[in-house]
């Protein structure tokens, strides 16, 4: 039976069989390319970085293009997901196990040992693999490349020629095609582009920070430290724009589209993690874990990592703010006031208005708003100075940034897809996400609906839910889907062989339905059981 | 503590015990030879398409069943004795009850075929079925070819399954079209087209003749009855339909013509025996429908009947408005209401085609009154609850075509055809 398939670690797995030959084909001209980048980090130095570049680059493209054509070209437009189980890069088989290790690998020398990828220190010039990016990077903004340069550009590659792939598989689906355009595009532009050809205005009077614009707080938790802030105050009024922009973004235009469009606007749509895995982990997304339990380990989890940037955020601001109100009008003083407040009134709000709609998520609300304010508080009384209990707010900063910023969005986020499903760190961590699903299942007017009685059970969707949502325990109620962690990618709806599914922007009113009996039903049956 | 038992655990007999949790404190017993768990029976051919793994297909995690207290045996029951209220099992072992519900489902149908029980002849219903064919064909060159009998919707599934491993198949279809008794005409051929364009031998008017055996007892080829044509195969595949499965009720006295036969409250010739799902005959006829109605949709509703009438507000099975769905290859299928292959006499049929072949509906309604009876959709999803209403209020096919927009459900950028369909309507009845 083919479940003992899955099982097999051996190289001779039938996953070699089901590729085809163009796919086989694919498949060997992509990882030449991926080869030279691999030669050259074993090479202080290749000549002609340039071409290296180029070949390199262009091979990976060319490989996914090709592997692309094998899967699709023969195939007429529908749902193709033969075989996923089957593949041990899908089904956390030998390819899979492997492709996670180096891509943890990757990600850990990248994040804690740049120096083994070429990186050079103290303003030497790059060698290895980062010196082969040199002169994309010096054509973009004029500096020599980075780690981060490099990681950028691998990270634009993978979501546009994944995403390539991705609009192949769905060309039947006008919704999945217009969406990874729209990835694409934000990544191509707004991630890798637009910052880069930024760095460009920078000269010795002038200076901005690194910002992609579509990259908001709290998933840019960075964005409101000193030297950040320092220098958009001090490039004038553009960068004056750019630190309203970023204050705007979190507070009025993302819950303005969160309200019209639920938070798939962002997270499938536009996020540079959600792009990544919607393209380049389509492949994973059956293999997030459905289970009660990991349901409840997300609840607790995304909204702890949220508190947690709340509290540092607050405390690196609070931080460099002074006392003196002749100084500056915006005193520790008045920021803590500020919070406090602000916070005090979401949760009023909430309480007055929502209570009825909320189940758990209120309870982890609270929990996470009391947590805030005890902490605020006492940040006030006992710390004083800037120390938060014992931790300094750059040791709090320092903390998440390794934490949550490398190890979970990074390491495990990405790395552990062909594990873990690609949306562990969207489901698990992003506190953007719990900010956007907070907001998504209190008002919003996204849901996704079941269509009457027609549900059959067979659970495509829930299987190939990459959030874990158990789609099919609400469909075959016939209930609405208002969930938090719902980031609207569409595929139950596409994998749906009997079209229950559906993604609407609706009114308010019945947006929570809970019908526990189907339509069709005689009227008197249906009454009687939704009398609870 | 009354002891509710059910023989079957498909969607019938779980949704039933789901239902009775709900609204009661009974004892609850489930038995199935088939699997220890709940499973979709709908969804097994993505199991072996490798679209999902078998658990997937499991709607509740296993701790379910303890927590609500729904005791599961996995056994398989010989005999009812309704005297002592008593079931005899396989191993000889007895359960009592004090209510016995029996919702075991169907069996693929076989006709005597010479050469039907050889070892490489599957039907495609049970779990089992799923294990022996993953035996049989898991590739194309263990399996170079299989041949289905039976144009229904099973078989077209089965063939969509063996071609995802690139197994060659030969479809053998009774009918002059494919389900050309349910759908009509247009809609048929537009499947017929369907399904030749993934590469499968579609035999219509077809049926078969004997399938011939091998020195070792296997299946080595089939003939066609109508040219006498030989086809060498591995596996043959019956779907030709499926019949209540209760031959295991032949001397309990529970009254049975092909299916058990209940009245309305669903309930049997035997006080405290009811019978539900594929495995139940209705002894009154509702509506249009048949007595025998082996469909998901209809099980579930069953379930969700009896359990009001165990605890005790005894309810007649009053299902509404007929609808189905179903996906052949890459189309979808919905319908709502009737419509028949040929219309029903005083009715008329409406057709639109896409030109690309993969999209259509045909709608039935009354052509003196012009009352809208029923819609089949292909490739373009439909609300449920909409063309519920309508069928309820009795709309005109002015109307629905008028509202058509209404009823949409298809995901959300994709084209939509109402216009296109709106003005094929107008040219077809001006031109009557």
């Amino acid at each position: 039976m083919s479940l003992k398939l899955n099982k097999s670690m051996s190289l001779s797995s039938p996953d070699a069989a089901d590729l085809n030959t163009k796919q086989k084909i694919g498949t060997a001209i992509g990882m030449v390319g991926l080869f030279i980048f691999v030669l050259a980090i074993f090479n202080i130095t290749l000549p002609h970085p340039t071409l290296v570049l180029i070949a390199g680059l262009g091979l990976i493209t060319l490989g996914v293009v090709v592997f692309t054509q094998g899967s699709y070209a023969h195939k007429q437009p529908g749902i193709k997901n033969d075989a996923v189980w089957f593949k041990s890069i899908s089904s956390r088989g030998f390819w899979g196990w492997i492709t996670g290790v180096a891509l943890t690998g990757f990600y850990i020398i990248l994040y804690f040992y740049p120096h083994l990828l070429g990186l050079g220190a103290k303003g030497e010039p790059n060698t290895g693999l980062i010196a082969v990016f040199d002169p994309l990077s010096r054509a973009l903004s004029g500096n020599p490349a980075s780690q981060w340069f490099v990681y950028g550009t691998f990270y634009t590659l993978a979501i546009v020629v994944f995403g390539y792939k991705f609009l192949k598989k769905y060309r039947h689906n006008r919704y999945e095609q217009l969406r990874t355009f729209s990835v694409m595009f934000f990544q191509l532009a707004f991630a890798f582009f637009i910052p880069e050809l930024m760095a460009r205005l920078n000269s010795d009077t002038f200076h901005l920070p690194y910002y992609d614009l579509k990259n908001m707080w709290p998933l840019n938790y960075y964005n409101f430290e000193q030297y950040r802030v320092n220098d958009f105050i001090n490039a004038g009024t553009v960068g004056l724009a750019l630190l309203l922009f970023g204050i705007i973004s979190i507070f009025v235009i993302s819950p303005i589209l969160t309200y019209k469009y639920g938070k798939r606007w962002y997270c499938s749509w536009v996020c540079g993690c959600g792009g990544l895995a919607e393209t380049a982990g389509d492949s994973f997304r059956q293999l997030s874990n459905k289970s009660l339990k990991a349901w409840k380990l997300e609840q607790w989890l995304v909204h702890t990592v949220l508190v947690f940037v709340v509290i540092m955020t607050t405390a690196v601001i609070f931080t460099y703010l002074g006392y003196d109100p002749n100084k500056y009008w915006l005193t520790r003083d008045v920021f803590l006031a500020l919070v406090g407040g602000f916070l005090t009134l979401i949760f009023s709000l909430t309480m007055i208005f929502k209570r009825h709609e909320l189940g758990k998520d209120a309870k982890y609300g609270a929990i996470g708003y009391f947590t805030v304010i005890v902490v605020l508080i006492a940040m006030y009384y006992f710390g004083g100075t800037d120390k938060l209990f014992f931790f300094k707010a750059e040791t709090l900063r320092s903390t998440y940034g390794f934490l949550i910023g490398s190890i979970f969005s990074g390491v495990i986020g990405t790395g552990f897809y062909p594990i873990l499903g690609n949306r562990v760190w969207c489901r698990f961590g992003c506190p953007m996400a719990a900010v956007l699903g907070f907001q998504q299942r209190l008002f919003s007017k996204f849901r996704i609906t079941t269509n009457g009685g027609q549900c059959i059970s067979c659970g495509n969707c829930s299987t190939y839910c990459e959030m874990g949502i158990d789609v099919r325990a609400y469909a075959q109620k016939g209930e609405n889907i208002v969930r938090s962690s719902c980031v609207g990618c569409g595929i139950c709806s596409a994998v749906c062989p009997r079209g229950v599914l559906k993604l609407e922007n609706d009114g308010m009113k019945g947006r929570i339905n809970s019908q526990d009996v189907l339509l069709g039903n005689d009227v008197d049956l249906m009454d009687l059981v939704n009398q609870k | 503590m009354e002891h509710i038992v059910i023989i079957g655990n498909g969607i019938s007999g779980v949704t039933l015990a789901r239902h009775i949790r709900k609204l009661s404190d009974k004892k609850i017993t489930i038995i199935s030879a088939e699997t220890k768990y709940f499973f979709s029976r709908t969804a097994l051919m993505y199991v072996y398409m490798g679209h999902m793994k078998f658990e997937h297909t499991q709607p509740y995690e296993n701790w379910f069943w303890e927590k609500n207290r729904i005791d599961l045996i996995q056994e398989t029951v010989t005999a009812i004795h309704p005297e002592s209220k008593e079931l005899l099992f396989n191993n000889n072992t007895t359960l009592n009850y004090d209510k016995l519900v029996i919702a075991t489902g169907s069996k693929p149908n076989k006709f005597g075929w010479p050469g039907q029980d050889l070892k490489g002849v599957l039907g495609m219903y049970h779990k089992q079925d799923l294990d022996l064919l993953e035996q049989l064909a898991p590739n194309n060159s263990v399996c170079k070819r299989a041949v289905i009998v039976g144009g229904g919707l099973i078989g077209i599934e089965l063939a969509e399954m063996l071609s995802t491993r690139d197994i060659p198949v030969t479809f053998l279809v009774r009918e002059s079209s494919f389900w050309g008794n349910v759908l009509p005409k247009e809609d048929s051929e537009l499947i017929n087209k369907h399904i030749t364009s993934h590469h499968i031998d579609l035999r219509l008017s077809s049926n078969l003749k004997e399938i011939i055996s091998d020195d070792s007892g296997r299946v080595k080829s089939i003939i066609i009855e109508e040219t006498g044509e030989e086809i060498p195969c591995n596996i043959v595949g019956l779907t030709a339909g499926v019949s209540p499965n209760i031959a295991f009720l032949k001397d309990s006295g529970i009254e049975t013509n092909r299916g058990v036969l209940v009245n309305k409250e669903l309930q049997t010739n035997i006080k405290d025996i009811y019978a539900i799902g594929d495995c139940a005959e209705q002894l009154q006829a509702i509506g249009e429908r048949r007595p025998i109605e082996a469909v998901w949709y209809t099980g579930r509703m069953m379930g969700e009947t009896l359990a009001q009438t165990l605890c005790g507000n005894t309810m007649p099975y009053n299902p509404g408005h007929w609808f189905n769905s179903a996906k052949f290859f890459d189309i979808e299928y919905q319908t709502y209401g009737w419509v028949y292959a040929t219309p029903k006499p005083k009715n008329t049929h409406f057709h639109w085609q896409h030109n690309d072949n993969t999209k259509c509906i045909t709608i039935e309604y009354e052509l003196e009154t012009g009352i809208f009876k029923g819609i089949n959709t292909f490739g373009i999803r439909m609300r449920h609850d909409v063309f519920d209403r309508w069928l309820t209020e009795n709309a005109t096919v002015n109307y629905v075509i008028d509202h058509l927009k209404e009823a949409n459900f298809d995901p959300e950028f994709y084209k939509s055809f109402e216009k296109d369909i709106q003005s094929t309507f107008k040219q077809q009845t001006v031109s009557l």
